[in-house]
């Protein structure tokens, strides 16, 4: 599954060089390292409240970061809002879709950045686009780019909202637990979209609770306990129980954090 | 255009019920339409004079009035909000040109304005009380029923102040000061067709092509929908709020103007409850209040309804009382014909969905 080979690797797309972030006085965020390379998919995983969607929405510009450094394809640069990470080809799918179900396939794709020729919307170019795009990720999926979105099953309306992250010559596409409301068929769907994408070479950040998802199509795995950077590892040298002991202890063996940090983390 | 392959053998069972469903939701969607149809026809039938040219020129005429306010109103329901406002802005927009046509004393001098100057105040008025809602609504969070409910009664008691209660009796202008010609609007004609009647149709088609055509109607739209998925998806959310309040002033200030231009004066009272007519108008078009659903063809044939109804009942002589239990027994009966459309839509779209899920798995088989 991993195309990567080792010593093969490309340059991180995104890189986060100790990412602190405090709520008041609860700091949610502490030194956090965080890489994610074009063509792969990394998971994001950890406990609730282990601060994976405050770092998510800190690359998304939803939350600035206290400190920290964030580069995206070796660049330093700074996001101050979605606009920001928008322009520089981030994309984020969020847990609850954001589709509006009245909305047909098309105008959900380009909702807020709709292609216009003067002042009226440009229908033939936007549906062309969208087909080819869905085309690309060889979704087969939709009968027409023309009906409405509450028509949809829940795996067709993630395919939709992960087609609308690509439409804009994304780099990286970031999706909060995608496949968390879905059966098990329409789970494999997304999961083999998600493939897809990284196949594509685009960089994907996957958020999930799911270990199957996990161990399926990730290629590198970062784990979040409590706050810090437990590991970030190779998804073939660690197998299901580590992946598990770094989630819920933030060490499993000699990977992960030091006992001593471990327990600090804990008690804070 | 398709994506997909069309339909496979394996939706031929679901294909008989489907279509059955399909042609009862055809009736439905077009049920305003039809009860149009069917007043026109039951009570062209029942009196000589309804279906003559004259009678239907003046029902049209009439209808003009509450259109142009379904017209606005609808914006404001397709976004999810509600418009309450509109009859106060229709008094005070006839208050501000009777004030203006009459002459306004600045310190001694008394200043009259020519008749499009008039108007266009009378609609900058319109349109200013409806940034206020917008403003209530994006800025300060009220609730659109409570912020548009506050300035039914700002409106209204300020078009009563200006003019202390009076009616303005003269809006014909003199042509010694110029200022004739804003009779006009109500009584005026064009091509034989009277003015008003030609405005409906100017703000109809303007509404479709701003509904349809530009990405702010996909925006109002979107709004209705999911107003959180439309932020995220970066639409500016407040500046088409904003935008809606004020294109249902405007309306309601067209509407002022030719309600006052038709009378020649204008009352501080004019309009009032005109803000359900319009309401019930949109409703009977199959819009949806909780907003992202309706259309501006389905409030214009509202509009119609209500007016072609009303208009029947009084030539057949029914009276006034009865005309009223049954413009209300009509917006119920379209609301509940609204609510089993739905119904029938949704059970639509899960054979779909399921209709759609089970073919890729043979797709892949």
């Amino acid at each position: 599954m991993t195309q990567a080979v080792e010593g093969q690797q490309r340059a991180p797309l995104l890189s986060l060089r100790g990412i602190n972030k405090s709520f008041g006085a609860v700091h949610v965020l502490r030194d956090v390292d965080f890489d994610v390379r074009p063509g792969e998919v990394t998971a994001l995983v950890g406990d609730n409240g282990a601060g994976k969607s405050t770092l998510i929405k800190c690359i998304a510009g939803i939350h600035p970061f206290d400190d920290g450094e964030i580069l995206f394809e070796g660049q330093p640069v700074t996001i101050h809002g979605p606009k920001d990470a928008n322009a520089l080809g981030i994309e984020i799918v969020y847990q609850d879709l954001a589709l509006c179900d009245n909305l047909d396939v098309v105008h959900n794709m380009f909702l807020g950045r709709e292609l216009h020729s003067g002042i009226t919307l440009n229908e033939t170019e936007m549906e062309k686009r969208a087909g080819d795009t869905l085309k690309s990720l060889s979704v087969r999926t939709l009968r027409s780019l023309r009906q409405n979105v509450s028509s949809l099953s829940g795996g067709q309306r993630q395919t939709v909202a992960i087609a609308r992250a690509v439409l804009w010559n994304s780099k990286l596409v970031i999706l909060d637990e995608p496949t968390a409301a879905l059966g098990v068929a329409q789970t494999e769907q997304v999961l083999n979209l998600v493939r897809r994408l990284a196949d594509n070479g685009l960089g994907v950040v996957l958020i999930t609770h799911n270990m199957n998802d996990v161990m399926q199509v990730a290629d590198s795995i970062a784990t979040l306990f409590l706050g810090q950077m437990a590991a970030q590892v190779r998804a073939k040298d660690v197998n299901n129980t580590q992946v598990i002991e770094l989630i819920t202890a933030g060490r499993s063996g000699d990977i992960g954090l030091k006992p001593r940090e471990a327990a600090e983390a804990g008690v804070a | 255009m398709t994506v997909a392959p069309p339909m496979s053998v394996a939706d031929a069972p679901s294909q008989g019920a489907g279509r059955r469903l399909k042609a009862f939701n055809l009736v439905l969607e077009l049920r305003a339409f039809i009860a149009l149809i069917v007043i026109i026809v039951v009570f062209g039938l029942m009196s000589d004079a309804y279906l003559t040219w004259d009678n239907l020129v003046t029902m049209t005429k009439h209808v003009a009035i509450n259109a142009i306010l379904a017209i606005g109103m609808l914006m404001v329901i397709l976004t999810g909000g509600i418009d309450l406002s509109v009859g106060s802005i229709v008094g005070l927009a006839g208050i501000v040109a009777g004030v203006l046509l009459e002459g306004l004393t600045i310190g001694g001098s008394v200043l009259y304005l020519p008749v499009w100057g008039v108007i266009l105040c009378a609609l900058a008025v319109g349109t200013g009380v409806g940034a206020v809602n917008g403003a209530l609504v994006t800025r300060f969070n009220v609730a659109p029923f409570i912020a548009t409910l506050g300035t039914l009664y700002m409106a209204r008691g300020v078009a009563l102040l200006i003019s202390g209660g009076e009616t303005y009796p003269n809006l014909g202008g003199s042509p010694a000061l110029g200022n004739t010609g804003f009779d006009v609007l109500g009584t005026g004609k064009l091509a034989g067709i009277p003015v008003s009647i030609w405005l409906m149709v100017a703000f109809g088609i303007a509404a479709v092509f701003l509904t349809r055509r530009t990405p702010f109607g996909r925006w109002v739209y979107a709004l209705g929908g999911n107003a959180r998925a439309a932020e995220l998806s970066g639409v500016p959310v407040r500046r088409v709020t904003m935008r809606v309040y004020m294109i249902s002033g405007l309306c309601a200030a067209m509407a002022g103007l030719i309600i006052a231009s038709e009378l020649t004066s204008a009352a501080p009272q004019a309009g009032e409850t005109f803000e359900l007519n319009a309401i019930a108008a949109v409703v009977i078009g199959g819009a949806s209040l909780s907003g992202g659903r309706g259309a501006v063809r389905g409030a214009l044939i509202g509009a119609f309804v209500i007016g072609f109804l009303a208009d029947g009942l009084v030539i057949l002589g029914v009276s006034t009382f009865w005309q009223i239990v049954i413009k209300g027994a009509v917006i119920v009966l379209a609301v509940i014909l609204d609510q089993s459309q739905q119904k029938i839509q949704r059970r639509g779209a899960a054979i779909a969905a399921a209709a759609a899920t089970e073919r890729p798995a043979a797709a892949r088989a």
